[in-house]
């Protein structure tokens, strides 16, 4: 079981209020995912939940159970963190065996798990190693190997892909995702990267300034976003945003298009521009046009789209694809 | 080290290296030799061939009974340090891992008392330990030298502790540990280096420390520092003699710094080389 309820949870550091009060509810098994630019206190939030920072006030229940004052080893919780925090004068094994030796488990249902947790990970090979012997990948899976073996009722991840490598970070994605989807346990999942957030999430929490902007799936967060905020934060590259004239039109105060969402013409549309840079990556293309307005924008065509640096082009928005804001950046 | 040295250059320097390290070992060379001569041959002038008598060390330890005040130094240099450590780990570990606003000052005052004179504080300290009854004791001294050095244990340990990162101790605290599990198992494994030297230059501290030992003793409590010194007493002076007392005295800790040159080094550079 893995549920958790955060009710009006507050957090400051001396007079500066890092979280001003969040309700949160998490289901068992699901993959949350707590996203927002740094500073946005996303990682204040997941310690408050591992129980490595006091909440100021509120209240945190674990299945039910209020947990607010117990300690971090009390919480029945795994974590992973960004620096994969091993222990590097222990060998891989007993890394992976540490939270289990202080549970005083029995020596030979340690084995087994660690054993079986090794060959989840592929780890097999490299168990009497030291962690100042491996690459950061394989540290990144002797932390979660750590993670694992408890058999906690959730597990929280810190950035943990930060620290790699671009290519090693899209495989790390797709194997904490397989991870979740055999174990089925409760992850959090903390990240500044919308991308992760998108891939991975079941559920996604936007973050600003301690204040929680939308919840919701990765879909509804892409289809509606609930004010000018998330619309610019989730998707990628960022949605455009135009004001004036152009929103106006709309009845609205600033409008948002999608870089996807244009459609793109070298003779005829709403908004004509210039080309600036063209990236053209034979799947896609990325524009970065100069509007006549002023505005600078980007627009994303599927395949190969063939104009250069100084081309004039005229940009539309598909139909029924324009976001609305008003004044205050809530959806209209 | 990418640097081409010239072979003159480098020899240059390996013979004005071994210039400066002996003649700043010179003085303790010289009592060594001293104290294989005798009383004549010592007044007589800067000779450096001894005659290589013993004469000197047999009477050191007939009149003078040498095991006492090394017995008396060896229980002070390692009770103090021992105390100071089981203090200052818990106070180190306090300011590193949990520190408030108020740390660095806290650090700084300690940091301060080394900065007074010694002498500043003699007498009210010879009166509490003429009350107590600590005065030529062992815990006395223990009590006194661990109290002098403290504030550099608790520096040490500091820097030592400062350079774990706190997130594996966390990490620790999720993997289930208690407090004193997380100091047993991971904290302490990770600063030995780091506390085995401070636990060395602390016992090589109290070891020459001779100020206290010196004013709080008489006989009973008497280290060797204390011993040396008794030697520039009533009869006059013994030059062979005193430098026979002072090698002995100097020799068990010449001994332990040459056998743990390369933990000490490696303690104090510790974080630096990670």
């Amino acid at each position: 079981m893995g549920s958790i309820t955060l009710k009006n949870v507050r957090k400051a550091f001396g007079d500066v209020e890092v979280i001003p009060g969040v309700d949160l509810e998490i289901n068992n098994g699901e993959f949350v995912v707590f996203v927002g630019p740094s500073g946005c206190g996303k990682s204040t939030l997941l310690r408050l939940i591992a129980g490595l920072e006091d909440v100021t006030s509120g209240q945190i229940q674990i299945d039910g159970q209020d947990v607010t004052d117990a300690g971090p080893a009390k919480r029945g919780l795994a974590m992973v963190f960004q620096s994969y925090a091993l222990y590097p004068h222990m060998s891989v094994r007993k890394n992976i065996a540490f939270p289990l030796k202080m549970a005083k488990m029995p020596e030979a249902e340690q084995e087994k798990r660690v054993s079986h947790a090794a060959k989840i990970l592929n780890l097999d090979s490299y168990l009497d190693r030291k962690p100042g012997q491996l690459s950061g990948g394989q540290r990144q899976r002797v932390a979660i190997g750590r993670a694992i073996v408890r058999e906690p009722s959730a597990f929280l991840f810190d950035e943990p892909l930060s620290n790699l490598d671009a290519a090693l970070r899209v495989n790390m994605r797709v194997e904490i995702s397989e991870l979740h989807n055999s174990l089925k346990t409760t992850m959090i999942y903390v990240t500044h990267d919308q991308v992760e957030a998108m891939t991975m999430a079941d559920k996604i929490v936007v973050l600003r300034a301690g204040n929680v902007e939308q919840v919701g799936s990765p879909m509804e967060l892409y289809a509606r976003p609930a004010n000018r905020f998330v619309g610019g934060f989730i998707g990628s590259p960022n949605m455009n945003f135009l004001e004036g004239a152009a929103a106006a039109a709309h009845g609205a105060h600033a409008i948002g298009v999608r870089p996807e969402h244009w459609r793109l013409s070298t003779s005829e549309g709403d908004y004509p521009g210039t080309v600036g840079v063209a990236e053209h990556l034979g799947s896609d293309t990325f524009l970065h046009i100069d509007l006549d307005s002023g505005e600078h924008v980007i627009a994303r065509a599927e395949g190969e789209f063939p104009v250069h640096h100084g081309d004039r082009i005229f940009l539309s928005a598909q139909e029924g694809r324009v976001y609305k804001f008003g004044k205050d950046g809530l959806a209209l | 080290m990418a640097r081409a040295v010239s072979r003159n250059t480098r020899i240059g320097w390996t013979i004005a290296a071994w210039f400066v390290a002996l003649l700043i070992f010179f003085p303790i060379l010289y009592a060594i030799i001293t104290s294989f001569k005798s009383e004549q041959e010592a007044i007589a002038g800067f000779d450096l061939i001894p005659s290589f008598t013993l004469e000197s060390y047999r009477e050191v330890q007939s009149q003078y009974n040498y095991f006492r005040p090394f017995m008396n130094s060896v229980i002070i240099a390692v009770g103090s340090t021992v105390l100071a450590l089981l203090v200052a780990i818990p106070a180190a570990w306090a300011m590193a891992f949990s520190p408030t606003k108020r740390t660095k000052d806290i650090l700084m005052w300690m940091l301060s008392t080394k900065m007074m004179p010694a002498v500043a504080v003699l007498v009210p300290i010879y009166l509490i330990f003429l009350r107590t009854g600590l005065l030529d004791t062992r815990t006395g001294l223990v009590i006194v030298l661990m109290l002098m050095n403290l504030p550099i244990v608790v520096w040490m340990l500091y820097t030592y502790f400062r350079e774990i990162p706190g997130e594996i101790l966390e990490a620790a605290r999720m993997d289930g540990a208690t407090l004193g599990q997380e100091i047993m198992h991971v904290l302490a494994p990770m600063a030995v280096p780091g506390i085995a030297s401070t636990l060395l230059l602390n016992i090589i501290l109290a070891w020459n420390e001779a100020f206290w030992t010196i004013q709080l003793t008489t006989t009973n409590a008497a280290p060797l520092s204390a011993f040396i010194a008794s030697f520039s007493s009533p009869q006059g002076l013994f030059w062979a003699k005193l430098s026979a007392a002072s090698t002995l005295a100097i020799a068990p800790i010449l001994i332990m710094g040459w056998f743990s040159q390369k933990q000490l080094v490696r303690g104090l550079t510790f974080g630096a080389v990670k």
